[in-house]
């Protein structure tokens, strides 16, 4: 029934501010309705859920405008049950979503209403995953509420700006209660059902591609493990089969992006069976891709790395050498391209330097790790 | 979004303020409030922005305690009459940038003291570790 309900969610919530009605009290109106609809369900299923769905999510709108009214001591003179309009359009989720990761809203704000008003999470799911208290959720999505509020809601908005705030809620790697990763998946999937954007296939494919290796990810005492030493035998061969499937249609169409150029550096790591079988050239051509159309560092950083694997660590080094050493992970890379060149004294340095500067503590734990090793090794090798 | 820790010393490396301030007790009662009421706003205002995840003010009071080998019990030093550093208190907030977290600081560094006038104190603010992010490649 959960499921059911998230999908109906932004359903629902399209269907009302299609006929016209606020966004802001329709998301209201719609989350008291999932409250219903959880209470009574399991008694009794409705025949139609989403419609069941509309007709209370509209009665509590209806009672929210009423309440409103009352509060003012004024008649109630507005229209009370919005115009019946079209009950399905299938930019519907495109629309929600653009309005939901607003160019005025900040990243986090727009994650959490997101989250919220399209994937169909409670205020304290949210708050739980990125480690807040719920008040404070609760006030960030009303915050967002309100800047979005008003304005016409006809005409979806940039998909780019729908694509960064699903990449974030991908990426940012909180596991609570609720899976991120996987809510990112199930409202890229929606998204891409509706659109035909390749980029859209591409960021869907580059997810799924990634979220393949989830089991290879960590050991099973939460350290990270590296793509090379990841037991590939855990990769979930369907995901990768499927994320394929996707990045090909999208690649097919010729209108080449940044999600699917890494999506396709995904595909050709998930596609080694080994380590040692990685195809470095074709990875390092689509890092040129890459480079070409975002040109961003942390992109050139990486790039660095496929350089090293490519064409041996003293051309990688070289690559290095352009990349501002400021960015975090500089050090990281360094560190890992002067250790295949022999130059272990150094490495392990670097890698010292590189578990200091480290933002998250099962990288910092990782590198102290590399440092260790290599110091540990020197000095049997001396003794 | 990322957390950040916004610590208020009695002391610390740096002079507890750049103004020459005298100790609280000494302010008049209305100075006193005003600080602390300025405490208490800001605290306010890291809720409205939706931006709190804790605050708390600690006891100036305390203890070092160390592991002193099997069977022994704990070696204990302290409380201090004169320190060095004794952490007063915090608030730990979760922001978009860390230009907002050193704005958070340098508002409330300019907590009002003696005749009103901000009394600059230092703000310590360290960044919370992360978790990794999923795509590095």
């Amino acid at each position: 029934m959960n499921e059911l309900l998230k999908d109906l969610t932004p359903q629902v919530l399209g269907i009302l501010v299609r006929r016209g009605a606020d966004f802001a009290a329709a998301e209201d109106a719609v989350q008291e309705a999932l409250v219903e609809a959880v209470r009574h369900w399991p008694d009794q299923m409705p025949d139609e859920p989403r419609a069941w769905l509309v007709k209370v999510a509209t009665r509590k709108l209806i009672d929210a405008q009423r309440a409103e009214s009352a509060r003012r001591r004024r008649e109630l003179k507005v229209q009370l049950e919005p115009p019946p309009g079209p009950t399905e359009h299938s930019d519907d989720t495109l629309l929600l979503l653009s309005r939901c990761c607003h160019p005025d809203l900040t990243p986090a704000s727009a994650v959490a209403l997101t989250l919220r008003a399209v994937g169909g999470l409670t205020t304290a799911q949210i708050a739980q995953a990125f480690l807040v208290p719920e008040a404070t959720m609760a006030q960030r999505i009303s915050r967002a509420k309100r800047t979005v509020a008003g304005g016409s809601f006809d005409t979806p908005g940039d998909v780019q700006a729908v694509l960064r705030v699903l990449y974030l809620v991908f990426n940012e790697g909180f596991t609570g209660e609720v899976d991120l990763a996987e809510e990112a998946i199930r409202l890229t999937r929606q998204l891409a059902a509706a659109t035909d954007d390749p980029e859209v296939a591409g960021l869907l494919a580059l997810m799924l591609l990634h979220h393949a290796r989830r089991a290879a990810r960590r050991t099973s005492s939460g350290e990270v493990v590296p793509l090379a030493q990841q037991d590939r035998s855990l990769w979930d061969t369907a995901m990768v089969t499927e994320g394929v499937e996707v990045l090909q249609g999208a690649l097919a169409r010729d209108r080449l992006g940044e999600y699917q150029a890494q999506a396709a550096i995904a595909a050709l790591h998930d596609d080694a069976a080994t380590a040692e079988e990685t195809d470095w050239t074709q990875v390092l051509e689509w890092y040129d891709e890459l480079l070409a159309l975002s040109d961003s560092p942390v992109v050139a950083l990486n790039r660095a790395v496929a350089v090293g694997e490519a064409d041996g660590p003293l051309a990688g080094l070289r690559a290095l050498d352009g990349v501002d050493p400021d960015l975090p992970r500089w050090d990281a890379v360094a560190a890992y391209l002067h250790e295949k060149a022999g130059e272990c004294a150094e490495a392990a340095r670097l890698y010292a330097v590189a578990a200091a500067k480290a933002t998250n503590a099962a990288e910092r734990d990782h590198l102290t790790r590399q440092a260790a090793r290599l110091n540990a090794s020197a000095s049997s090798g001396s003794a | 979004m990322a957390k950040y820790l916004l610590l208020k010393h009695y002391r610390g490396d740096h002079d507890i303020a750049a103004e020459d301030v005298a100790p609280m007790d000494q302010w008049t009662p209305e100075e006193v409030k005003a600080h602390i009421d300025f405490m208490l706003e800001l605290t306010e205002d890291f809720k409205r922005r939706g931006e709190f995840v804790d605050a708390q003010a600690l006891s100036p009071e305390g203890t070092f305690v160390r592991y002193d080998g099997e069977g022994k019990p704990p070696v204990t030093d302290g409380p201090f009459a004169e320190t060095k550093d004794l952490i007063a208190g915090w608030w730990v907030i979760d922001v978009e940038s860390e230009e907002r977290a050193h704005e958070a600081a340098a508002f409330a560094s300019s907590a009002p003291g003696p005749g009103g006038r901000p009394i600059r104190e230092w703000i310590e603010v360290r960044p919370f570790m992360s978790e990794p992010p999923t795509i590095t490649e």
